[in-house]
This record gives structure tokens, C-alpha cells and sequence, in this order.
């Protein structure tokens, strides 16, 4: 395990060994050291292959642009594909594989493409697999997906936990290279809430890749001094490991920190990753800038890269590609990442320098006015061809080209919100312009201020400025303060096969053919060719192909225009935009009271909105649900059964005033209710159609209680405060939800009453006379505790719903199954409810399904004409009241034995069966015990005119055609003898 | 006196305390709770007589008061919940609503809510975690009502970064306690 | 986003629900208004590229309803205001 690559010094720790694996084979790195430094120094330049040739590729860059080293970190269910080995951390136990290449990375198969690339290229899908369109789906989209993409999904769940979290801030300073360093010392010192976010493990940026001096030490040091000073500020807070991925409205950002992606597996109960919602007052951008590169014959070969990118693997890493190493540059920045890898002892093959005034340099060749016209190595670079300025060929031997075609500031997050970003002459680049995000503002490289001195400036006088800090500015450290001279060179004449974008394999001559072709705007030659829209968004690649599209139509790069960039700023997991919210934590749950006691009896649940609600209690020896179900019916007839109706909403109206406003929330009258009485209400929606239904009982003359059904609880208390707040507001009238405050239990049956005298105290008379069909009452029960009891009912026995305290809830179900031993109790769940509810024939939620009106339900006469309410008008258009409308009515099969199925239509009984002939449909079915049949409720034209008809009941689904008799809804007691009893 | 035994939130017979490092999070169930929402027109009559009946100048928009035996969390425009110790002020609601009769709706909310408290060093940076209210701005007698997982709920400043009590409505008690003890975990 | 509420200051659009246009405030008066009236009220809602009034239910916070004037093209906020407080005539101090 040599490090043959490895050089001296740098920000690793040489004398700790980690270990780790790529393609299956041992290695071993320090700590410090990235993915992609460690297989440097360890020789290993190919790590990857390209996307559509299947190229063999190494890094491009050293930081998270990189379009080229992307890798497969961990095994397992922790796979996770698509990841840059130049950002990832390296630590011991790390296991990295590289994608996108069958059998192994050195030999791939699928490199055959590169041989037919005449045929593959830009636009070669489009044209292809035009047609027959039917094989698009079946045959070519599957090979297609086959042979191309990235890594691969583990297919198991993601063991890990991510978190979201929420921070705010005067100043959210993102980059902490020499500007936002700079920018927070001055914010920090000032005593302002300061969040310094930084990609990077090590703050630093720039400095931690140069060997400028800063403050006359190194600009390592002076970083490692700086973010020292600031984490003792308790106004301070550093977030390194963190992108902002976004710059969203109002000054929010996105930001994704890497807590535990360092480590083999995070600690238990600690997240992978945060999402983290940052509120800033003011956001100042401190990104830095990428270099670009040139493009030339085959200049995609493991071993080429950008120089800057490799000068920071010397200086930071201590880390160098190659032991022999050229240059190709357009500019002095290139020549630096010469100087700092000959000091280093790297061996300098030569400087390429387009320029004929190229500065010359003591310690190597500089190759004045040079171009590299090609390069060899079939999985890494060993030679590359030139062409000198007086025309003559040569060939250098090196193993590593680092290219440098100046800078472009990272404007990304400019441009969240529609930003676009100005052409800026002097720096023949893209920098910040136009309408930036409210709040942001940008500084350092991001804003094309190059040099270190002009980024430490810039920072900090960003930051006053943004913080609106007076007096004098402190002195900055001192600093290089190098001019900008950048010369556009985007490519090498002649080229063909020069890549432009190397993550989704474009090259020069595919821009040329989007020319061709006519595709000339920024937006076509993107979608044409995929220039930019891979993963990397063409961070290191978008400038060259919008430079030799400005050159083809003859145009500057400004009139050709750019392309903007969207969140994420880098790819983000899926998990931690997820966070917690998956699986059964995907919502709150909500229990009743009663919960624990149903689960002790071996309820079975049923979600219902956030609800656990029990939907039957199995006995032993039953063996299907059916069976609970219709003893559960049978037993609540014929004796007494109780119900958890805890869930559905309970709304609190009280004032003066809560009479006439029940009376235009409800379609029919609630003014002449008496105090002590409960009533049925139905709620439409303005436009006619019935929204919710439930009960009002009338506590007092000035409160009522009002229910919702469970489904709709949020919804009807949201219109509800519409109508007080914005209809009403000079109304006394005061809401609020007591839902969860009080455990309500239905108690039914011919028994109910001999149950409930049982516990209610003496005091309260509950017999026919005392408490009559739809009384409510405050009572107490159980020698004093407060309760609340309606005589309502929605199975269709005599009835009573009983509320107490939430907190007393279990107990008293417990003391009802108890107390009812002698009336042999049985508890019932939402499926019994269901059955008993259509037995009786009242609407539910399948009945008030958003297209029904109160005349469709039955219940046209309720709808008030002495009175406004909302829906009242439009409820009666003529649209809504024809003579045929739909009317609800109860369903029976002919043959007993017959199913009935909700959402089945109604056709009559000869003639076609087609949707000109239907005469409506079923909205629910049930099995009736009682009646020994299936039955159901439905929606039928003229429905209520339509009684002893027989109709064919039809799915042409499956096939069903069942004969009906269209009966009463009412299957159960129609004169309503029993819940009077 | 009646005999059925109350459960927790939580669903206990005694209420729940998770401890992660020095921080604490325990559940308070001997609290009893009522609003107090002004009748129209009758506001300032309203506010004069919570500050009679209750020692205290009713809190004004984000804020609460306590008194030796009552605490006040504003809860909308001219609505207040008042708490007291449940088991001397179980009947809070009938109380209040006797001498507030005309002047204020009063509502029993006793059981609408589950309560924890949240005690220790560095409980914000649990909170952070949970919801997106501007902790460096939340002082000693903030209250604020916001979003906690989807969960509609009151949090109180008793004591910036050391302790902070949460009311979050009672059904969904589980679903809360969960959320607040893994952030636990994950924070501290 | 960020709703200015006129009594808790700056939350966050997430607490909120949109309930619609604020001309849902406007309902014809049932005395008066004709069936276009109610058609216009029902079913027609301007899409304006610019300012829109809109009502926004603090359903996460207070339970108030605001009317947040929104710029649709840049998310710009203009004025929020308390729904309740229009057309509110009752004197506090009675």
C-alpha cells in the first residue's frame, strides 16, 4: 500500500494511515484526504466512465463540480450512487466502486459505443427511435436506460435518518474562503447573528489550495486563525459540510449538512444528513469561482484536469497525479500550479502557453504560443502532442495535464429566482448582475473580485454594507492583490472530439451540429445536445459550448445569451428532503382515548384521515371479518353495543350571535332550536353541492356543539372561521375545536338506555319522557364526574351518545363493557357502524362526494328558503333541479344471493349498456345481517319516483350484471319507531 | 366522588419522563386548561376582568403571563387559554365561565392537549430541530403557536435554551412525544 | 415565503393554508343580487400576473385570516391585513 504519488505537507495528517477500498482493492490515505486525493497519491487516476461512450475518465476538478469521478460510496442497503470522490471524505473502512462500466472500470464493454460515436451523436436519440412509436415504451426506452446512467440503487431501504431543522440569521455568509471569512469576522466582531456555511470539511476555500501568504503567514494558517477566532463567538455559528443547495423567497435557503457521511455509519439515533431551513435577513454570497477549461483532441483522458484543481492537490493534499506532469494554459494562473508543483519536487514536463509573450520560469520549459493539438493513453494520459508557434509538432511525455482557461464565478445561487446573470467585459466571464435574490448580495470570486486581497476586501466591506455597520472599515490582512487578465481561449482549431461537457459527453463538434441543425438558442442547444444537464448542471462546461455557439452565428457570448441554474446547487439525497416524514412517521397518527383498551381486545385498525380507528373486534374462532362484523350488528340490534366516536370534530360555537350563524353555515334552521335539543345539519358549499354534515346540539342559548364527520373535520372548521372572520366579523360569535378534549362514545341498541341508567347519576332523568329522541344535556355519571349526552342516532336503535374528559375516556369504556356483562355488550368498529349507517339509509362520505346536492341526498326540503345560507342560492339553478336529477335510493339484488358493488352503474333492465343509458350509479354496499342480503345505497335519476323498479346493476369492469329492485334507503325500521323508543 | 382512573396523554397511569444527556423531557398531566375568547364589543371588559380575576393583565399577541396560581397564553385575537393545577382547578372552565358570564365564551380545553416540559442545557438546539420560530429572539415569556411535525402546537419560553414547555394536541400525544425525543437524540 | 402577520410579525408560509381569492369576501347580498351576481362570485376569479389579494388562514398559528397582497410573478408582499378588521363596526370599548 504505497502512496507513489503521495508528496510532503499539505492538510492531512501523514501519520495516521486510513484504509480503504475501490473496486475492491485496498488502499490506504490520511486523514484529510479526500476520495480522489487518496487514489491520486496512490496512483490511480481512472475512476470512472462517461455516460454515453463510456469513456475511461479521472478527475476533472477537486471540488463539487466535478463531472468525471463519480463514484459508488458504501455496500449494502447504505449504497449510495453518483457521488463525487472529490468531495467525499475519506475515512477508514470507506468502500467506493466505480459505475457505469461491465465487467470492471479498465475493461468495458460498453466502451464500444465510443467506436460508433459517428452514429451517437448529438441528437441521435431524437432521430432513431422515432418510430413505430409503440416501441418506444417496450423496446428501445428499456436499452436505452440499460446501457446508459449512472450508479445503481441498492434497492433496500435507506437505513439512515435524516433530520430538518430550522435557523435564522442576520447574516447567512455562504463560502468561507478569504471573502466569507472576511465577511464573518466583520459581522461577527460587529455582534451580528452570523452562519458562516461552507461545502467543505475545512474552511478556507482557496486558501487551503495556494501557498499565498496572508497576514504574512500562510493563507492556510490565517484561515485556520480566522474560523478558530470565530467559533468563540457566540453570535457565530460555522456549518461546515454544508451546501446551500437553494435561495429561496423571502431570504430562506435551503442547506444540506453532512453530519455523519465522514463516518463508516452514524451514530445511533444521530441523522446522515440535516435540511436545514435557514431564514436570513441578508444572504451574502461568497461561492468562489471555478476554473474553466480548453477544449482540445481527446482532452478527457484520466490524468487531465484543471490546473488549479491540481495545484490544490499538491498544496492542500500533498497529492500529485503523475510524477511528470505538463501545463496548458491561457493565462498566468496556470503557471502558478507549475511553480507550487516543481517546489513541491514534481517533476514539470513543460508550460503550454498559447500566449507568445508567455512569462518564461528558471525551473522549467514554457512553450510560448503553443497549442496541445492531441493526447495518448488509452486509461490514462502518457503523451501529449503539441503544436509549437513556429508551427513544428512535439511530443511530451507526461502523466497528468493540467489545463487552465481562467475563471467563471459561481453564480448559481443568483439565479434561484430568475436572476441572469451580466457579461462582465474585464473578466471576459458571467458575474452577478441584473435583479439578485431580495437580500442577497455577492462578494469575492463569486463577484469576480480575483484576487485574495480583493476578496478579503470585498467580503467585508459586503458584509457592513449588507448589515448597514458604520464607521470606519478595520485594516484587512495584508494580501496578494494580482491583476485579472483573462483571455477568452475556449478551443483548439481543428478539434472534433473535444469534450466540452465530459459528464454527459459533448464535444465541440456536437455544438457545431446543433448549429447546423438550426438549434442555435442557449435553451435548444441544451435540450439537443444535453450540454449542462447532467448532474454537475455544466458547472465546468456550460461556457465553453455558449463561447463556440456565440462564435459559429457570429455573435458575442452576451447576445447568444446563458442559461440560469436551478436549486439544488449540487445533487441532494432524496432522504433528506424526506427527513423524518416517511414511513409511519410520513404523517402524525391520532389515537382515541379508547385506543389502548381496543388494542388489549384485539381490535383491528383502520386509518381513518391521521385516525387509528378500530374498524371490528375479532372474537376467538372467527376467522374472517364478515363474521365480526355481523355479530357485531346482530348483537348492537338486538341488545346494546358501544362505538368510539371520539374522532369526528367537535366544534365549540359559542356568543350571542351562534344561532344566526349556525343558520348561514347550515342550509336549514337552527335559530328555533331549543335550548337542550340537537339537530341535524347540512353544510353546502356555496356553489350548492353538500360539503359536511353532523349534529348541532344547543347547550345553552348562547352555545352549541357542533360535530363534523371525521374526514372532514379540518376542512369544515376552516370554512366555518371563513364565514365568521370574513362574512361575519360583526357577528359575536367565537369558535373552537374541542375534538380531542372530550372521548365520545356511541352507546346503541334496545338496551342503551338500561346500560347508561346504570352509570349516569340519579340526578338526571334519561328516560323516554326525561330525555327524549335528539335531547343533549350537561350530566354527570359515576357519582359526579362532568359528561356531556346526545340522544341521537346514526344505526338506527335507540341511541345516546355519551362524552366525558378525554383523560376518563378508557376508564369509561371499560365500565361500560363491564357494567353491560348483563346486556351481553359488544363493542363495534367503523365496519358495523358502516353496515348499520346503510341499513338506515344515512349519507356518508360516499353519498357526499363532492358532486351531490341536499335535493340528490334527499333532503331538498331542508334547504331553507326563509333564510340565506351559503349554497342556498345556487342550489337552486335550474341546472341542479331538473326533473330526472339523481335521487338517493336503496338497492336489493333480486336473487338474494347476488352481490351488490359500490361504484357499479344502473342501467335498465333491457337496452344497451352504455354511459347515453346510465341511470346512476351505487355509492355504497354492504352486507346487511339483518336483512340476510347485500344491499346498498345509490344515486338513480328520478330515483324517488323509481320504487319496485328493477334495474340491472352493471360493471363492465368486471364483468358484473346483477338484476336490483330499486327499494327505500331506509332498509331498517322507516318509520323511526326504535330510535324514539 | 366518582372512581374511573384517568390515563396520561401518552396513554400511562403515571406521566412519562425520557432523559437524553442533562436534558429532560416530561410529561405534565396535572394541568388544567380553558380559553377565554372576548364576545364582540366586549373586549376591553373582557381583558379587565381576566386582569381581576386572575392578577395579571391579559398577554398580548405571542406572550404569556403566569400568577401564583394561573398562567395566560394569548391564543388569537382577544382569545386567551388560561391553566391552572388540575387538581385544585379541575372545574376551570366552570369557574371562569361563571364570572365571565356575557363578557367572554369559555371552553373546556382541559383534555384537548397533551403537555411536556423540556428542561436542560441547550434545548434550543432540540428545537431548532422541530419547528421555525426565530430562537434568538425567544425570551422568558414568548409563547408561540406554530407547526411541530405537522402538529398544531403551543410552545412557552420559561427559560431561553433551558427550558421550554409544549402543548400539542392530545390524540396525536404519541406522535409528538416521538418527534420531540428524536430530535433529542439527534441534537444532543 | 414569509407572511408579516399584523400581530406576530414574520411566519412562515407553511403555517398558513390560501383559502382563494380575497373577492370570496365579497359575497352578493342575497336581497339584491342577481343569478350572474352568484355565477360571478362562484365561479369567476381573476389570474392576475402582478398584485393579487389573497386570504390566507393562519391555521398553524393564531386562526386568523389575512388578506396578503402577492405579487404572482416575483412573490413580493405588499400589505397583509386582518381579514376580521374589514367592515368590523363594533365599539371595544363597550
Amino acid at each position: 500500500m504505497t502512496q507513489a504519488n503521495r508528496l510532503s505537507g499539505g492538510q492531512i495528517d501523514h501519520n495516521t494511515a486510513l484504509e480503504f477500498t475501490f473496486d475492491g482493492k485496498r488502499y490506504a490515505g490520511h486523514p484529510g484526504d479526500t476520495l480522489a486525493s487518496a487514489l491520486l497519491a496512490n496512483n490511480v487516476r481512472l475512476m470512472g466512465r462517461s455516460f454515453k461512450y463510456h469513456r475511461p475518465r479521472g478527475p476533472l476538478t477537486a471540488g463539487s463540480e466535478e463531472p468525471n469521478a463519480i463514484v459508488e460510496l458504501r455496500s449494502g442497503a447504505r449504497q449510495e450512487p453518483n457521488t463525487r470522490a472529490t468531495t467525499a471524505e475519506l475515512f477508514d473502512g470507506l468502500s467506493a466502486t466505480s459505475q457505469n462500466r461491465w465487467p470492471s472500470l479498465a475493461f468495458d464493454a460498453m466502451a464500444i459505443n465510443d467506436r460508433f460515436s459517428n452514429f451517437l451523436t448529438a441528437g441521435f436519440y431524437y432521430k432513431t427511435f422515432m418510430w413505430p412509436a409503440a416501441f418506444w415504451e417496450k423496446i428501445y426506452e428499456p436499452i436505452i436506460r440499460k446501457a446508459a446512467g449512472l450508479g445503481s440503487l441498492s434497492m433496500q431501504a435507506d437505513p439512515d435518518e435524516y433530520d430538518k431543522g430550522f435557523r435564522h440569521c442576520d447574516l447567512l455568509i455562504i463560502g468561507a474562503g478569504p471573502a466569507g471569512l472576511s465577511a464573518a469576522l466583520t459581522a461577527g466582531r460587529a455582534g451580528k447573528h452570523v452562519i458562516l456555511a461552507d461545502e467543505d470539511f475545512r474552511m478556507g476555500g482557496r486558501l487551503n489550495a495556494e501557498t499565498f501568504a496572508v497576514a504574512d503567514m500562510a493563507g492556510a494558517d490565517w484561515a485556520t486563525q480566522t474560523v478558530a477566532e470565530l467559533s468563540a463567538l457566540s453570535n457565530v455559528r460555522l456549518m461546515p459540510r454544508t451546501t446551500v443547495i437553494g435561495a429561496f423567497d423571502h431570504g430562506i435557503c435551503g442547506a444540506v449538512e453532512r453530519i455523519s457521511d465522514h463516518l463508516v455509519t452514524p451514530p445511533k439515533g444521530k441523522p446522515r444528513q440535516i435540511l436545514w431551513r435557514i431564514y436570513a435577513a441578508q444572504t451574502l454570497l461568497c461561492a468562489g469561482a471555478t476554473e474553466r477549461s480548453i477544449a482540445f483532441e481527446n482532452n478527457d483522458r484520466p490524468g487531465i484536469m484543471l490546473a488549479a484543481s491540481m495545484r490544490a492537490y499538491a498544496n492542500r493534499w500533498a497529492a500529485t497525479p503523475a510524477p511528470r506532469v505538463a501545463i496548458f494554459t491561457n493565462n498566468d494562473d496556470g503557471h502558478r500550479t507549475a511553480c507550487d508543483l516543481h517546489a513541491k519536487g514534481v517533476k514539470i514536463a513543460g508550460v503550454i502557453d498559447i500566449r507568445p509573450d508567455a512569462p518564461r520560469s528558471r525551473d522549467y520549459e514554457v512553450l510560448q504560443g503553443a497549442h496541445v493539438t492531441d493526447t495518448k493513453g488509452r486509461l490514462g494520459l502518457t503523451f501529449v502532442d503539441v503544436r509549437l508557434a513556429d508551427g513544428t509538432a512535439r511530443t511530451i511525455e507526461c502523466g497528468a495535464l493540467g489545463v487552465s482557461g481562467g475563471w467563471n464565478p459561481n453564480v448559481h445561487l443568483t439565479c434561484h429566482q430568475r436572476g441572469r446573470p451580466a457579461w462582465n467585459d474585464a473578466l471576459a466571464a458571467f458575474a452577478p448582475g441584473g435583479t439578485l435574490p431580495p437580500g442577497m448580495s455577492v462578494a469575492g470570486a463569486a463577484n469576480g473580485a480575483f484576487s485574495t486581497h480583493g476578496a478579503l476586501k470585498s467580503g467585508a466591506d459586503a458584509a457592513r454594507k449588507a448589515l448597514g455597520l458604520k464607521g470606519r472599515a478595520p485594516a484587512l490582512p495584508r494580501a496578494e492583490d494580482a491583476p485579472v487578465a483573462q483571455t477568452p481561449f475556449w478551443y483548439v482549431e481543428g478539434c472534433a472530439r473535444a469534450w466540452l461537457d465530459q459528464q454527459n459527453d459533448v464535444t465541440v463538434k456536437d455544438v457545431k451540429l446543433s448549429y447546423q441543425e438550426g438549434f442555435r438558442s442557449v435553451e435548444h442547444l441544451k435540450r439537443y445536445t444535453t450540454l449542462g444537464m447532467a448532474t454537475d448542471q455544466g458547472k465546468t462546461s456550460n461556457m465553453g459550448g455558449l463561447a463556440i455557439m456565440a462564435e459559429l452565428a457570429g455573435k458575442s457570448i452576451p447576445e447568444v445569451g446563458t442559461t440560469i441554474f436551478r436549486p439544488p446547487y449540487t445533487p441532494t439525497s432524496i432522504g433528506v428532503l424526506a427527513g423524518r416524514m416517511r414511513g409511519k412517521e410520513f404523517h402524525p397518527t391520532r389515537l382515541t382515548p379508547s385506543h389502548y383498551w381496543a388494542e388489549e381486545r384485539g381490535a383491528v385498525f383502520v386509518e381513518v384521515g391521521n385516525w387509528l380507528r378500530a374498524q371490528w373486534f375479532p372474537l376467538p374462532g372467527e376467522t374472517h371479518w364478515r363474521q365480526s362484523v355481523d355479530r357485531e350488528v346482530t348483537a348492537t340490534r338486538a341488545s346494546v353495543g358501544v362505538c368510539d366516536c371520539t374522532t369526528l370534530g367537535k366544534i365549540d360555537v359559542q356568543g350571542t350571535d351562534a344561532a344566526t350563524f349556525l343558520n348561514k353555515v347550515y342550509c336549514n334552521g337552527f335559530a328555533k332550536l331549543a335550548v337542550g335539543k340537537t339537530r341535524y345539519g347540512l353544510m353546502l358549499r356555496e356553489d350548492g353541492i353538500a360539503m359536511d354534515d353532523g349534529t348541532a346540539a344547543r347547550l345553552a342559548e348562547d352555545q352549541f356543539v357542533v360535530t363534523t364527520t371525521t374526514a372532514n373535520a379540518a376542512r369544515a372548521y376552516q370554512h366555518m372561521e371563513f364565514v365568521r372572520q370574513c362574512l361575519m366579523p360583526d357577528a359575536d360569535v367565537q369558535l373552537i375545536s374541542t375534538t380531542e378534549a372530550w372521548a365520545q362514545y356511541a352507546v346503541a341498541g334496545p338496551n342503551s338506555r338500561h346500560l347508561l341508567q346504570k352509570i349516569v347519576d340519579s340526578d338526571y332523568d334519561i328516560s323516554n319522557e326525561g330525555f327524549p329522541f335528539m335531547a343533549c344535556g350537561n350530566i354527570t355519571i359515576c357519582s359526579g364526574l362532568r359528561a356531556r349526552l346526545f340522544r341521537i342516532s346514526f344505526s338506527g336503535e335507540l341511541a345516546f351518545e355519551i362524552a366525558v374528559p378525554a383523560r376518563y375516556g378508557d376508564a369509561l369504556m371499560r365500565r361500560l363493557m363491564a357494567e353491560g356483562e348483563e346486556f351481553d355488550v359488544t363493542p363495534y368498529g367503523t365496519e358495523a357502524l358502516g353496515v348499520m349507517r346503510i341499513e338506515k339509509g344515512h349519507a356518508a362520505g360516499n353519498e357526499l362526494n363532492g358532486t351531490t346536492t341536499a335535493l340528490n341526498l334527499g333532503m331538498g326540503r331542508m334547504v331553507s328558503k326563509a333564510k340565506d345560507s351559503i349554497g342556498s342560492k345556487l342550489s337552486e339553478r335550474p341546472g341542479l333541479n331538473e326533473a330526472d336529477t339523481l335521487m338517493q335510493v336503496g338497492l336489493r339484488p333480486v336473487n338474494t344471493s347476488d352481490k351488490i358493488t359500490a361504484g357499479g352503474h344502473l342501467m335498465r333492465a333491457a337496452g344497451p349498456v352504455d354511459a347515453a343509458h346510465d341511470q346512476g350509479y351505487v355509492t355504497s354496499a354492504a352486507f346487511s345481517p339483518t336483512l340476510g342480503c347485500m344491499i346498498g345505497l345509490g344515486f338513480l335519476k328520478d330515483g324517488g319516483n323509481r320504487h319496485g323498479e328493477t334495474l340491472r346493476l352493471v360493471s363492465p369492469v368486471t364483468d358484473l350484471s346483477v338484476a336490483v329492485e330499486v327499494v327505500s334507503a331506509h332498509f331498517v325500521d322507516p318509520e323511526g319507531a326504535r330510535v324514539r323508543a | 366522588m366518582h372512581d374511573l382512573k384517568p390515563i396520561t396523554a401518552l396513554g400511562g397511569t403515571t406521566p412519562r419522563v425520557d432523559t437524553v444527556g442533562e436534558t429532560t423531557l416530561a410529561e405534565v398531566p396535572d394541568l388544567a386548561l380553558a380559553s377565554v375568547a372576548a364576545r364582540a364589543g366586549r373586549e376591553q371588559a373582557c381583558a379587565k376582568h381576566l386582569k381581576a380575576l386572575i392578577g395579571a393583565q391579559a398577554p398580548s399577541p405571542g406572550k404569556t403571563w403566569q400568577t401564583d396560581h394561573y398562567s395566560a397564553v394569548w391564543m388569537g385575537p382577544d382569545q386567551w387559554m388560561i391553566s391552572a393545577d388540575f387538581a385544585t382547578h379541575e372545574d376551570i372552565a366552570a369557574t371562569l365561565k361563571s364570572q365571565l358570564e356575557g363578557i367572554a365564551s369559555v371552553t373546556e380545553q382541559t383534555d384537548a392537549w397533551a403537555c411536556f416540559d423540556l428542561s436542560g442545557p441547550r434545548v434550543f438546539a432540540v428545537l431548532e430541530l422541530l419547528y421555525n420560530i426565530n430562537l434568538l429572539q425567544f425570551k422568558t415569556g414568548d409563547a408561540t403557536r406554530t407547526s411541530i411535525h405537522h402538529l398544531g402546537c403551543f410552545v412557552i419560553c420559561m427559560k431561553p435554551d433551558h427550558m421550554v414547555r409544549i402543548l400539542g394536541p392530545r390524540a396525536s400525544a404519541g406522535s409528538l412525544h416521538h418527534a420531540i425525543t428524536t430530535a433529542m437524540t439527534s441534537a444532543l | 415565503m414569509i407572511i408579516n402577520h399584523p400581530l406576530l410579525g414574520p411566519r412562515d408560509s407553511a403555517e398558513f393554508v390560501n383559502l382563494g381569492a380575497a373577492e370570496l369576501m365579497n359575497r352578493p347580498d342575497p336581497e339584491t343580487a342577481t343569478p350572474e351576481d352568484w355565477h360571478d362570485y362562484a365561479y369567476l376569479r381573476d389570474n392576475p400576473a402582478g398584485a393579487h389579494r389573497e386570504l390566507w388562514f393562519h391555521e398553524g398559528g393564531d386562526r386568523s385570516i389575512l388578506i396578503v397582497t402577492r405579487d404572482t410573478t416575483t412573490h413580493e408582499i405588499t400589505a397583509v391585513e386582518l381579514a376580521r378588521n374589514r367592515g368590523q363596526r363594533h365599539d371595544p370599548g363597550k
